[in-house]
């Protein structure tokens, strides 16, 4: 019988009783409130939890020795299979940490949209969110109803990069293609019936006894364990730390915006739930006003940087244009080398803070790509949670965290 | 861009590192609008602790970077923020193969896994920490892959080759 990493015997049977009694088990990996493969090492007395010790690497993929044998551009297609479920977030992360790295600005009208498909991804992401906690915690339709809203927001994805999910559409020195025609009434159309949907999920959740039963008054965190643990994001914000990177260290264009930061201070299961429904509000409220600024795609209009050493030129220009077409050829061979140096880019992404951590030597390769992810530090928080509390509450203390493993394990 | 801003009192760290750690304080350096502060092995959970009571109370992440060519070969280092300045700053120290650090976990128990995975992945070794084993490779995994010269196809006789 071959030992895990963690000493316990893979056994085919997934419950044993340790020396002192207590009965162990393996919740996971495959286990669907893990959301994932996330394996959770549970000593139970009876009900009760005595101990715990997430499992976690499953889904360790070796991103961070990947990006460095690919070069700045290849490396952006890595940053989209961590968190799966925000993409956009890791591409803007990234696009922000290369930029710095090679010390460009982007035009005005790329951070605008670059808002509004962090704040459509924030409103996509927590949507699975609620959909599975909802049916964690048996408001099975919940799952039905915003995985159908999510799919409007990938549609909107699909739309302007290609693809639903593994978007790569924000990249270093702007966006891979401007947006398409209509695009904006699109997001217009959807931005205003989420808002009714999202009455539509208080109704639904606000006046289910079951589910505010299973919500409220578990899994209690304290600002002070939440700065001890290094949480951050709607967990942290849901225990009264008053920190979001969107306000507090501004990236993209979210100086010019104007949103109110949700917190709590009560931090329980039901104080993250409307911590994420309330960010949804401001995140509409967000894309609102990212509408009203972003000019539609035309002639003329900038959707990525016009420095040639960074971004390839139009394909019309390399019809006539000599340093066009050696550009082209030069960025699609070589790459771009950022001068040396590291940088550290945090964004807020939807489970909390994203932070990308590269160094350059430079060569045309990050020579290092650290990526500091919210999972990681959240699944952490897992043992510290659950202690002493009944199993019916672990998959409810679970769904609350919204972890994704993608992310955890990189 | 306002993320990259280095205020006079963060500057005035560097003089409080000299006060405090003299010959063990090597240097501070401001590149792109970012603070980094090295410091020598031996000073680093003080250092920290230093941060710490001076209004950096998250700690951000804690990684390390191999340097293959250099003496010592590591860079391990902590980006720490404060909530209140709501600024960043790195503190760094340097480390050959062999050499541990301390253990941040005292201050901070979220480094924990941030040390267990720079364990895993680079093989530094920290003490005082309360459990360092592997935590994304199993068990019985041979070597740290995210060491410049551990082969990107993985160790010979590797099935991935």
């Amino acid at each position: 019988m071959a030992a895990s990493k963690t000493g316990i015997p893979n056994t085919a049977a997934t419950v044993e009783t340790d020396e002192s009694g207590y009965t162990v088990m393996n919740m996971g990996p495959q286990h669907p409130s893990t959301h994932g493969v996330l394996r959770l090492i549970l000593t139970l007395d009876g009900e009760r939890v005595v101990r715990s010790e997430p499992d976690i690497g499953y889904l360790h993929t070796g991103i961070e020795k990947t990006a460095e044998v690919k070069t700045y551009q290849q490396a952006l297609t890595v940053t989209d299979r961590m968190d799966y479920l925000a993409p956009l977030s890791n591409n803007l992360g990234y696009s922000l940490a290369v930029e710095r790295l090679l010390g460009i600005e982007v035009p005005e009208r790329v951070s605008h949209i670059r808002v509004l498909l962090a704040e459509l991804q924030r409103i996509a992401s927590h949507m699975v969110w609620l959909g599975t906690s909802g049916l964690d915690a048996g408001a099975m339709s919940m799952f039905l109803y915003c995985f159908q809203e999510r799919e409007t927001i990938l549609d909107l994805f699909e739309e302007v990069s290609g693809v639903r999910m593994m978007t790569s559409y924000i990249q270093p020195g702007g966006l891979m293609a401007d947006l398409n025609p209509g695009f904006l009434e699109k997001t217009e159309a959807v931005v205003e019936e989420l808002t009714k949907k999202i009455d539509m999920y208080y109704g639904l959740l606000e006046k289910n006894p079951i589910w505010m039963e299973r919500t409220k008054n578990i899994g209690y965190l304290t600002p002070e364990d939440a700065r001890h643990w290094c949480i951050t994001g709607p967990v942290a914000r849901a225990s009264g730390v008053d920190w979001d990177l969107r306000r507090d260290r501004p990236y993209a264009a979210y100086a010019d915006y104007d949103f109110e930061v949700p917190t709590r201070t009560v931090g329980d299961c039901y104080a993250r739930y409307i911590v994420r429904m309330e960010e949804m509000e401001q995140s509409l409220n967000i894309c609102r006003q990212a509408l009203k600024k972003i000019a539609p795609p035309g002639v003329g209009v900038p959707y990525r940087t016009d420095d040639r050493k960074i971004v390839p030129p139009p394909k019309y220009e390399i019809q006539y244009s000599m340093e066009s077409l050696i550009h082209h050829f030069k960025l699609f061979t070589e790459g771009f080398s950022p001068p040396p140096g590291d940088v550290y880019q945090a964004v807020e992404g939807p489970r909390g803070e994203v932070g990308f951590h590269m160094v350059s030597d430079g060569s045309n390769k990050p020579y290092r790509m650290r990526v500091r992810t919210p999972s990681f530090t959240n699944v952490q928080l897992i043992p510290h949670l659950i202690q002493d509390l009944l199993l019916a509450d672990v998959v409810a203390i679970l769904a609350s965290i919204d972890f994704v493993l993608g992310d955890c394990d990189r | 861009m306002s993320t990259a801003t280095i205020s006079d009192e963060m500057r005035a760290l560097s003089s409080k590192f000299t006060e405090a750690f003299a010959e063990n304080f090597l240097g501070s350096r401001e590149d792109r609008g970012e603070l980094t502060l090295w410091v020598m092995p031996s000073a680093w959970r003080e250092a920290a602790k230093l941060l710490m009571e001076a209004g950096f109370n998250h700690l951000s992440d804690l990684t390390a970077v191999d340097y293959l060519d250099r003496e010592p070969r590591f860079d391990v280092m902590a980006i720490l923020a404060s909530h209140k300045t709501c600024t960043y700053l790195r503190l760094k120290t340097v480390v050959d193969d062999q050499q541990p650090v301390d253990s941040l976990t005292p201050l901070w128990v979220g480094a924990n896994w941030f040390e267990r995975e720079v364990w895993d992945l680079f093989g530094i070794h920290f003490t005082d920490h309360p459990g360092l084993k592997r935590i994304l490779l199993p068990a019985d995994y041979t070597g740290h892959p995210l060491r410049k010269d551990y082969p990107i196809t993985g160790p010979a006789g590797s099935v991935f080759r």
